[in-house]
């Protein structure tokens, strides 16, 4: 069978990732705002006797700038091994996608064009001479909508009969001349010669130090010009786009932005914009709590109801007594009790926040919170990643690389944990509605929402506060430069959204808990079980705790379950019970009257509810984050840091509750 | 005059970029080039940053980094 290697370039909101998973089944998340992919991900697809390998590169604005994707994606284009690059343009802003097609046919030899969002341009009254497009490209020019599946074979059969292509000679004006000179002392098959002088000329030192390895730059070059050689080259490569689609694009109606506009300006204006961005939270948390009661219960009962039969199971295979206890007390329940508490919300929460993403809402949050961003000294990205921290503080630590300099992505990091993920909503709700909303309320769930949307209110306080702090501290330093683009609204396919944010979201973030939970489990039920002088270790954790349990306007069990819930926020409330009722395993809390019974027979006021609710947003990040914040920050200083912000917060706020406020 | 003092729905035409600007590479690359059409769109609850429209993408920049963009009203 034949293999080609296929190199999948494009500007960022193209689309590119939506064609990779149409055509390769591996269906990474894609969302509608720039720098989602970061780093190069693989995946296949067999058509016709032909097995395709594609190579999704990080979306990248063109190939001769610097930053971190740009560099990825240029590196990837020189250097890999591929047989075929294909660039995906935006059939509704072609000028932008033919300058980075362009630069790709001045880098590697066998280029296919990819036209997507079709349909889109076709709405929007905007038509595309393809023929002539691809007679003046002289390459193959494929058109997609990759949202409706229409053109992906087409596509695949123009990778598969494309030819080499002669470089693209782009005429440089002045710069010419000294091109030329610098081509002639070039030796190499392999790459484009002109290629290599451009960034001898731009004095590029990464490019000239990769060749120089290579031993294809074999001298220095003492290269001064009196021109921004950087303007001249941008500016000829943009008359060359210019010629090539006069009379290529032709438009109906010039206002076809419009309508978005409007709805823009309602979004990001100065009395509408912020109150609509935290009713839209607000809405999200609503929607999440009003659907995921009732499954949940469902779920518990279940699982619950299957314990004996596993019992029965693991007896009838002769196992000890007390593997059996492990097994089903320790590991079993705290699975269960993960699994149901959690799966729920998120199966609700991230189709909407999918949603929102893919409609292209979330790059309007971050324009409108820019502003106290740039205050702060930080970048208006941050607001993304605080979003996705919503959903998950590691898929916020990570999608922190959206974020320039290193500083401000730091900083995002670093603050992450300020917004409570998804894990924590559970534990907050019913804590919420046991002590602040009571049981039969007619607007119990809307008040509810409206106190968890005030606690994430008091996190973005806090992100502003601590960023702020480390901007004068630890990472001084002044704001970068911050652009974003501001995608049109793009209606996603709802059932693929919801499909595809249950498969990777949802699935991905459950597994990693069901992961630490069995381990949990173990460590629960041992500490439960075995006893010293006749007292579970359990007790003496407790009575060691208890004196700065107090303190705080907690006890020693609070701060015990707190501790041990540091691999999964889920099982926090399972272990304050468990203490509570003296009991060896986790306790069912199928009813929130008797949590609120528990609670209070043991001491719980609405002071204890604050401070746990304090304390329990922000202690640590969970095991997961802080693991991804290592790998993501690579230092155990910032690690640690990552730790004791958030916990000295939370301890000053429980402080002050407890001593000033009350 | 100055990207950054253009008022809302204003047509400007990109006359340079400050050279020494550490923002000058990205800012070519989002298509903020000398020649090219440049149209205020929106701005953002505190009027900054501001987005502009460019060569059919809208794209926000902040005053300080939009004040390296020297611009004109269009002639004819």
């Amino acid at each position: 069978m034949r293999e080609i290697k296929v190199a999948l370039v494009g500007t960022p909101n193209v689309g590119k990732s939506t064609i990779y998973n149409a055509l390769t089944h591996n269906h990474e998340h894609t969302g509608n705002w720039s720098g989602k992919t970061v780093g190069v991900s693989k995946g296949e697809c067999e058509y016709l006797d032909t097995l395709y390998h594609f190579y999704d590169l990080p979306g990248t604005y063109s190939l001769i700038s610097k930053s971190r994707e740009e560099v990825v994606a240029t590196d990837f284009i020189v250097f890999a091994e591929f047989d075929v690059a294909v660039v995906v343009c935006d059939a509704t802003s072609l000028n932008k996608g033919i300058g980075l097609v362009l630069q790709t046919k001045e880098i590697c030899k066998n280029v296919v064009v990819c036209i997507n969002l079709i349909d889109e341009a076709e709405k929007k009254g905007i038509h595309i001479n393809y023929s002539l497009l691809e007679e003046r490209l002289g390459c193959k020019v494929a058109l997609v909508s990759a949202k409706n599946k229409k053109g992906l074979d087409e596509l695949l059969m123009a990778i598969k009969t494309s030819k080499e292509q002669a470089y693209l000679d782009v005429d440089y004006g002045v710069l010419n001349e000294t091109i030329r000179d610098i081509t002639k002392t070039i030796q190499t098959s392999k790459y484009n010669p002109k290629w290599i002088a451009l960034k001898i000329l731009e004095n590029n030192a990464y490019y000239i130090q990769q060749f120089k390895e290579l031993g294809i730059i074999q001298k220095e070059y003492e290269v001064s010009l009196d021109y921004d050689v950087h303007l001249e080259v941008v500016l000829h490569m943009s008359k060359r786009v210019k010629d090539i689609l006069k009379d290529v694009v032709t438009y109906d109606n010039v206002h076809y932005n419009d309508k978005m506009r409007k709805i823009d300006k309602i979004l990001t204006s100065k009395i509408w914009g912020i109150p609509i961005m935290l009713l839209l939270l607000f809405l999200c948390f609503y929607l999440t709590i009003v659907g995921a009661n009732y499954p949940s219960d469902l779920l518990f009962s279940f699982f619950s109801s299957l314990e004996k039969y596993i019992m029965m199971g693991l007896e009838a295979i002769h196992l000890p007594n007390i593997l059996v206890d492990l097994l089903v007390n320790g590991v079993y329940k705290t699975l269960y009790w993960v699994v149901s508490v959690m799966l729920p919300p998120m199966l609700i929460f991230f189709p909407i926040f999918s949603f929102l993403e893919d409609l292209g809402v979330l790059p309007r949050i971050a324009f409108n919170m820019d502003h106290t961003f740039s205050k702060c000294k930080a970048c208006g990205k941050q607001a993304l990643t605080m979003c996705m921290g919503i959903g998950c503080n590691a898929v916020g630590v990570t999608g922190a690389r959206i974020i320039d300099s290193k500083r401000e992505r730091l900083i995002a990091i670093l603050t992450n944990v300020f917004m409570p993920c998804n894990g924590k909503f559970p534990s907050l709700i019913a804590i919420i509605t046991c002590f602040f909303v009571g049981f039969h309320h007619t607007w119990g769930s809307l008040l509810c929402a409206l106190i968890l949307t005030g606690f994430i209110l008091l996190g973005i306080i806090l992100t502003f506060l601590v960023s702020f702090v480390l901007s004068k501290t630890i990472l001084k330093g002044e704001p970068s430069s911050f652009t974003i683009e501001l995608p049109p609204y793009r209606m996603p396919k709802i059932l693929d959204t919801i499909f595809y944010s249950i498969k990777n979201r949802a699935i991905f973030v459950l597994g990693r808990a069901v992961k630490v939970a069995i381990p949990a489990g173990v460590l629960i039920w041992v500490i439960a079980n075995v006893y010293i002088h006749g007292l579970p270790i359990l007790n003496y954790l407790i009575n060691a705790l208890n004196p700065v349990g107090f303190l705080l306007g907690l006890d020693g069990v609070i701060l015990l379950a707190l501790l041990l819930g540091f691999p999964a926020n889920e099982i926090v409330i399972p272990i304050l019970l468990m203490c509570y009722l003296n009991s060896s395993t986790l306790i069912d809390m199928d009813n929130l009257n008797i949590l609120k019974d528990i609670l209070v027979s043991n001491g719980w006021t609405i002071k204890t509810a604050i401070c746990f609710i304090l304390l329990f947003m922000y202690r640590f990040p969970c095991s997961t984050t802080l693991l991804t914040i290592h790998k993501e920050t690579g230092s155990k200083f910032y690690t640690l840091l990552s730790v004791l912000i958030p916990l000295s917060m939370g301890i000053i706020l429980c402080l002050l509750v407890n001593y000033i406020f009350l | 005059m100055k990207l950054n003092q253009i008022n809302l729905d204003d047509v400007v035409t990109i006359l340079s970029v400050d050279k020494d600007a550490s923002i000058k590479r990205r800012l070519f690359d989002l298509g903020f080039i000398p020649g090219e059409e440049v149209k205020c769109v929106l701005m953002s609850p505190a009027h900054n940053p501001v987005a502009y429209e460019i060569n059919g993408s809208v794209i926000a920049l902040r005053g300080v980094d939009a004040h390296h963009i020297e611009v004109a009203y269009e002639r004819n």
